[in-house]
């Protein structure tokens, strides 16, 4: 068992309802108690779209226990399929049906309905949402391409001289964090290399179009999360190779292009007017980014693109960076030791509340949930990565790829930071009854937010005390950087063995830290 | 539970005639409705020093968190213990599971007094005694912490009942009422505005002492025996009632506080046991009907004549269905519920136009063909079909809303009213 304030993801049939919903001709007929149909309104209210999600409950009560699930499932499907005519149907089972071991995959074959029936299994007390929605698309693709796979021994032919590379996009489904943009921008991206989007899967496919998917040259995959596994296969079945650099950031996005047109063999120059983030961080107002200490948590693909702009296109210095994403465990760990630190790869929310707190970093970077932490602890954020919630479903456009996306990035990321000037007026001037320590950034507009020093849940007891002098010293620091100021304090008073911290101490372990 | 709601099901509509005169549509299909975990979105904000903790799986986590997240941005009394596959393959270990999980969030929330272990649709179906495990675990942390269990499974609870079970789980732990004494217990969550208005209503009527149930501390349950009489504020609180009437107490018919008339013969039907007069009655509540008339008048401008459908949600429905009908002058073409219990709304049913058509549990389809052939000019409904409708056209008032809202009482019928003119009125307004 494990204690659960927040989770990062839901359970796996939540990750195929993503995969089913994104797609078109697609029904999926889920074995699930009454109630799961709770997850109809993530798409219907966090990514507020206009129809029910194309998915089937059996929603079976206690009394149907005593008698013959496996029929109530079987008539499930039998009308959905009479009332929705599907191209393809998936059929699982949420947790609790998976305890009842009815086997929705055989009895919906069973049925012999005249379309593809791809059976799901998706082990609930295993598993989470992103493997699940990564488990149901590559059944999805192998259930329609492989019948068009050709011997792994063919070659592909040649594109004929004239004729634009094509490639199929693969990985954004429904309730993906800004996919829905970052198709949009990776497609003009491509354009301009002179590249053709072949298909966009599964955001907007039909069984049908999935496959054609042989017919690309290469594929991109924008989400590893989802879509490796289909990749890999592929690439195995079809000859195409993949496209692993992942386009968030400016200097991502320059590496995805330059990898793209490897794997295209185009050579086309493309101009980066769009990209105003290196000019915006060059500018002299941004100087006072420099060295912000920024901890970074989110699924694995976006908390390493993050870590990459925050510290080579914003000059921020990372302090933490992990991910609740195991499978890409390794990968975050490599990149952690190369800005010296250890990678929290965790799940639990309290974990990541406790390094926080740690920390004390300047900003967080992070999901809707370390949003609860920051808030808590009074810390800028901004969100980078699923779970969000709905105000990270914009109107407007706002990819997170590409140059646009570096730009709506920089624009996002900067805004909870105090402004430099008002952060240079509080070091300064400490008592002003309105623009007071801790307040919130006056361009925030929370003129009565109240001192936000952090509550920290359970600290580590810490036996020094600190003279009335120095703390009143420490007091006069400003609030962003004063808990990392208290701890390093208290960090150099335990190590030199000092029982009470003066202001000797204080400054003796600021220029000791500052080495 | 199930007992609770008896009547036999098959698979096809049925069509059959309980006591009351009148043809109820019996239908089962998938049910587009939340589970009884739900009803901790609010319950852990009414009792303020309670915690509710889930013995579930991911699903029901996400959940809690997809219904409450949005709106919940400090620490919430709420979590989840979820099951992995090693509690699956034996339950002697999940039993020590459970006991590291309370002891480690019990050392995070010292603040906590009443633990409520939340039964599941996993923990139900591996039949994971939580009964048990809520006994040993208030052995070892009373009298810091009560720790006490109910289900808020799918399978066995919808929306609403997760309070009523709730409440039923507390009904054992009232302390014994002096068996002369005479009191008025009312039962069900009520915003704690509404909670003081009908506490002045009673005092303004002689009715004494009241207690609420449940209570907004754990350390101030009420007591209840053989002299208690207890009205019910919420029409979903079976289970409660019959716990209630097990303890000795007395339950007293009436309808339910919603709307002017519904708010009067529910404090008549309380007056009158205590032997008031009557014309104190028409005293006490004579400012409070003025003004609900006064505010329902403008409302009833805008709704007079305009038909509605009602999904099956909370069982608010028929009550909410007899005050928009007879007060706001509404047609109801369907009223769903997810369970009608005959003996509490009796009185609600009698009320209602005979023409509408009541329909009791749900195939989500073919209630939406219905609705659809309705072509009704509002439709109370779910959060998983709102969206949807309005995108066909169909103006929608979200159910959810009404438990979250204050809407009982005289000086809540206008708010009340308003939360159905406010989607009608908004579709006129808007020009794109």
């Amino acid at each position: 068992m494990q204690l659960t304030v927040w989770t990062y993801e839901g359970p796996p049939h939540v990750g195929a309802m993503r995969i089913a919903t994104a797609m078109k001709g697609v029904h999926y007929v889920l074995h699930a108690p009454q109630g799961d149909t709770y997850a109809d309104l993530l798409f219907t209210m966090i990514e507020r779209r206009d129809r029910r999600p194309p998915v089937t409950y059996t929603t079976f009560q206690a009394r149907d226990l005593g008698s013959d699930t496996a029929e109530l499932f079987k008539t499930a499907a039998r009308e959905a399929y009479e009332r929705f005519r599907p191209d393809a149907m998936l059929v699982g089972a949420s947790c609790t049906a998976e305890l009842l071991q009815d086997d929705p995959g055989g009895l919906a074959l069973a049925l012999g309905l005249p379309i593809p029936v791809i059976p799901l299994e998706l082990p609930a007390y295993q598993k989470k949402e992103n493997w699940g929605a990564a488990e149901t698309f590559y059944r999805v693709v192998r259930a329609c391409a492989a019948q068009h796979a050709q011997s792994p021994a063919v070659q592909r032919p040649r594109r004929a001289d004239g004729l634009r590379p094509r490639c199929n996009l693969l990985g954004p489904t429904a309730l993906g964090f800004r996919h829905r943009d970052d198709v949009v921008e990776v497609t003009k991206l491509l354009d301009e290399l002179g590249i053709d989007v072949h298909v966009t899967a599964p955001l907007g496919a039909s069984p049908a179009d999935l496959a054609r998917l042989g017919d690309a040259d290469f594929n991109v995959v924008l989400y590893p999360e989802i879509a490796l596994p289909a990749a890999k296969w592929l690439e195995r079945t079809f000859n195409q190779p993949y496209v692993k650099t992942i386009p968030i950031g400016v200097t991502a996005t320059r590496a995805f292009i330059a990898e793209v047109a490897k794997v295209s063999g185009v050579s086309q120059p493309i101009a980066e007017t769009d990209s105003r983030l290196p000019w915006y961080s060059r500018s002299v107002d941004s100087t006072y980014l420099t060295g912000k200490r920024a901890f970074i948590f989110g699924d694995a693909s976006h908390a390493l693109a993050a870590a990459r702009i925050a510290s080579e296109e914003l000059g921020f210095s990372i302090v933490g960076l992990g991910t609740y994403s195991r499978e890409f465990a390794r990968e975050v760990r490599e990149a952690a030791a190369g800005y010296g630190l250890e990678a929290l790869i965790t799940d639990d929310y309290l974990e990541v509340e406790a390094q926080v707190t740690a920390l004390q970093p300047e900003i967080v970077l992070g999901t809707q949930m370390e949003r609860h932490i920051a808030k808590r602890l009074g810390i800028p954020s901004a969100v980078i990565s699923a779970p969000v919630h709905v105000q990270d479903f914009p109107a407007r456009y706002s990819p997170q790829m590409g140059f646009e996306g570096a730009n709506v990035i920089f624009d996002s990321w900067v805004h909870p930071l105090m402004m430099g000037l008002e952060e240079h007026l509080l070091g300064m001037f400490r008592e002003d009854f309105e623009f007071h320590d801790g307040a919130a950034p006056s361009h925030l507009g929370h003129h009565d937010a109240g001192p936000a020093e952090a509550p920290p849940p359970a600290p580590a007891p810490i036996s020094i005390g600190w003279a009335p002098e120095a703390e009143k010293e420490l007091g006069k620091i400003p609030f962003f950087v004063r808990g990392k100021a208290r701890r390093n304090t208290e960090r150099f008073a335990a190590e030199s063995g000092v029982a009470t911290i003066t202001l000797e101490t204080l400054y003796d372990a600021k220029a000791h830290f500052s080495r | 539970m199930s007992s609770s709601f008896g009547q036999q099901e098959s698979g096809a509509p049925t069509l059959s005639k309980p006591g009351c005169d009148r043809t109820i549509l019996r239908e089962r299909g998938q049910r587009e409705v939340f589970c009884g975990l739900t009803g901790i979105v609010w319950l852990h904000r009414k009792i303020q020093d309670a915690f509710f903790l889930v013995v579930g799986s991911r699903t029901c986590a996400h959940l809690i968190q997809s219904a409450a997240g949005v709106m919940i941005f400090a620490e919430p009394r709420f979590a989840t213990a979820i099951l992995d596959d090693r509690d699956l393959a034996g339950l002697a270990d999940a039993n020590d599971e459970l006991d590291r999980v309370v002891a480690r969030l019990l050392e995070r929330r010292p603040d906590i007094k009443l633990l409520f272990l939340v039964g599941s649709c996993p923990s139900e179906v591996i039949k994971l005694d939580l009964a048990r495990a809520a006994h040993r675990l208030t052995r070892s942390c009373s009298p810091a912490v009560r720790i006490l269990n109910y289900s808020g499974s799918g399978i066995e609870t919808t929306f609403t009942q997760g309070e009523d079970a709730c409440l039923a789980s507390l009904v054992p732990e009232l302390p014994e009422a002096g068996t002369q004494e005479r009191s008025l217990l009312v039962a069900g969550a009520l915003s704690d505005i509404v909670e003081d208005q009908f506490r002045r209503l009673f005092e303004d009527l002689g009715i004494s002492p009241v207690h609420f149930l449940p209570p907004r501390r754990a350390a101030d349950l009420p007591p209840v025996g053989p002299g208690t009489h207890c009205l019910l504020a919420q029409p979903f609180l079976c289970d409660t009632a019959r716990a209630l009437e097990a303890r000795g107490a007395k339950i007293i018919p009436a309808l339910f506080p919603i709307g002017s008339e519904g708010t009067t013969e529910w404090l008549k039907a309380a007056a009158d046991c205590w032997g008031i007069r009557h014309d104190r009655l028409e005293a006490v509540t004579a400012p409070g009907r003025a003004r609900a008339a006064a505010a329902l008048a403008r409302h009833r401008a805008k709704l007079e004549g305009k038909r509605i459908f009602f999904f099956p949600d909370s069982q608010l429905e028929v009550p909410l269905a007899r005050f928009l009908c007879r007060e706001l002058g509404m047609r109801a073409t369907e009223i769903g519920t997810p369970y009608l219990h005959k003996d509490h709304l009796e009185r609600e049913l009698a009320l209602l136009p005979a023409s509408a058509r009541i329909s009791e549990g749900q195939d989500v389809e073919r209630q939406l063909d219905r609705c659809r052939q309705d072509d009704p000019d509002l439709v109370v409904c779910g959060l998983g079909l709102a969206n949807p409708l309005e995108a066909e056209g169909i103006t929608t008032k979200w159910s959810i809303e009404l438990l979250f809202t204050p809407i009982q009482g005289y000086d809540q019928a206008g708010d009340a009213a308003e939360l159905f003119t406010r989607p009608l009125s908004r579709r006129e307004r808007l020009e794109v």
